[in-house]
């Protein structure tokens, strides 16, 4: 029997785990999945029987803050993620392997878990029609690497705005023809975990579910797990009950920003952005940017760089007046509803209008 | 992992007046169904707090309102668990940490004695080995004199 070949449960009594243990890691597990503590027996059931996937771990336009997320997950931890959970068989950045013998580890990965390993991607790639100088790995482009490893995967899971929708590098003008995996993989099933990064949990809770029950979760219309992307930030701030009283910080200084107050006004993307932010936190559960008093800034969603400035107030209805705005607790749903559509347009119509800057423009600003 | 605790933070303004964000109150509502629920079907309740928007206080807020109890626990195993009954009878606070201190979850326990401290059924298969094990060292071990 292979390290692989053990079930999680034998894994763990192996290292002299005890039955609590083991119910307390499945409660940490259900918090982690974002799912109610009632599924615990079911999760421990699961578990007991789970075993570990292959998982292939692609960078391909990235900046690597994506797995600095990932090292940040605190339950599992990224050790115990890698012993316990998973069997990580190929990442640039946490093998120790390099050069000829990485890519070996890679191809022998694929072989051996033909039709079966997870393979997870972060970054974006310059799309079938681009100039493929612009990234490559041991010399093959982005483009031939990602449909090689996706013809034997069970599941792709794209990991960051980049990998999920093109984030940075297609940014408008996309210089290098950035294209998200979800425009080039379209015969296997693509999980986003979309953020810059994504919440270190959120990452850990998909593959744990995946894990847990064989199969992805429920996705959103962008292909988004919905346990951690059903809710925008909106909806879950613990500071919506002063939008709700229409009370705003105007600056960043003022009495409404020492008293917590909401930061709409001062551009906060949260009705228009689906995260977990808000429950999940970040740096081990401690806060999360709104609770630092910052706006959000919508990095999970798509074309988010484009969206215009990140300190201008998202557009409100042209009817919605003062006392409209006051009532908002009322018609919550709506006004944010169709705050995001009016922030779609908005996008759209930031992204056609941007030109590209030179150089000597730069220097003549500086 | 994260290295967080070797950070010095230094705060150096006043934080200000207390903020009350109304998230604590809710949760006491719902432990009142719960505790309906125990009393009259045995039927037991957990509500994980990590997935509750609390703002900075709400917790302790909500601690402060349930109180401390009689009772307090704690279990060893993957790194620290504490378990503390509240003034209400009935109504735990289970605070799972792993081995850096590090808080894996928060559950709120509508229930005569919380799930991790009752003895594991699959735990409880292996008791009589355990003791047996104990009992052939024990005789096998030279008795002390007295």
């Amino acid at each position: 029997m292979t390290v692989t070949d053990k079930t999680l449960g034998e894994r763990l009594r192996e290292h002299g785990i005890s039955r609590r243990g083991f119910m307390k890691f499945c409660a940490a597990t259900a918090s982690m999945m974002a799912l109610p503590p009632s599924m615990i027996p079911a999760i421990a059931a699961a578990l007991e029987k789970a075993r570990r996937p292959s998982v292939i771990w692609l960078s391909f336009q990235e900046c690597t803050g994506c797995t600095e997320s990932l090292t940040r997950s605190h339950s599992p931890t990224v050790e115990d993620l890698i012993l316990s959970v998973i069997s990580l068989d190929y990442h640039h950045t946490l093998q120790a392997a390099a050069g000829e013998a990485a890519e070996a580890a890679r191809e022998q990965a694929m072989q051996e878990n033909h039709g079966e390993y997870l393979l997870i991607v972060d970054g974006s790639l310059p799309g079938p029609d681009s100039n493929p100088g612009y990234s490559t790995i041991a010399g093959v482009s982005n483009y031939a690497m990602l449909m090689e490893a996706v013809e034997g995967a069970a599941a792709v899971v794209a990991v960051g705005t980049c990998a999920a929708f093109g984030g940075l590098p297609e940014a408008s003008p996309n210089p290098t023809g950035a294209v998200s995996v979800m425009d080039l993989v379209k015969d296997k099933p693509v999980i986003n975990v979309s953020g810059c990064p994504p919440v270190p949990m959120v990452i850990t809770g998909v593959l744990a579910h995946y894990l847990t029950f064989g199969r992805l979760p429920e996705l959103d219309q962008y292909h988004r797990p919905l346990a951690f992307f059903g809710q925008s930030i909106h909806d879950r701030c613990y500071r919506r009950p002063f939008y709700d009283k229409g009370l705003f910080a105007e600056t960043f200084d003022d009495e409404g920003a020492k008293a917590g107050w909401c930061l709409y006004r001062l551009g906060c993307k949260g009705p228009s952005t689906y995260n977990a932010c808000a429950t999940m936190r970040w740096n081990s559960g401690t806060s999360w940017p709104i609770e630092s008093g910052h706006p959000c800034l919508g990095c999970s969603e798509p074309r988010f760089w484009d969206a215009g400035s990140f300190y201008a107030p998202l557009s409100v209805p042209t009817d919605a007046s003062g006392e409209t705005l006051l009532a908002a607790g009322a018609v919550g749903a709506a006004i944010g509803g169709a705050v995001a559509t009016l922030a779609r347009r908005k996008v759209k119509t930031e992204a056609a209008s941007r030109q590209p800057v030179t150089v000597e423009e730069l220097e003549q600003k500086l | 992992m994260s290295g967080l605790h070797s950070i010095p933070v230094r705060v150096e303004s006043d934080p200000g007046p207390h903020t009350e964000h109304g998230n604590a109150v809710p949760i006491l509502h719902e432990i009142r169904h719960a505790l309906g629920r125990l009393i009259e079907s045995d039927a037991e309740t957990r509500i994980d707090l990590n997935a509750i928007p609390f703002g900075p206080g709400d917790e302790e807020r909500l601690v402060g309102l349930l109180g401390m109890g009689e009772v307090s626990a704690s279990v060893e195993a993957l790194g620290p668990t504490r378990v503390q009954e509240t003034a209400v009878p009935g109504v735990w606070l289970v605070d799972y940490r792993n081995a850096e201190g590090e808080r894996l979850a928060l559950h709120l326990e509508v229930a005569a004695i919380p799930g991790i401290l009752r003895t594991q059924r699959e735990d409880l298969d292996t008791a009589i080995a355990e003791l047996d094990a104990r009992l052939q060292s024990g005789q096998a071990a030279p008795r002390l004199e007295s």
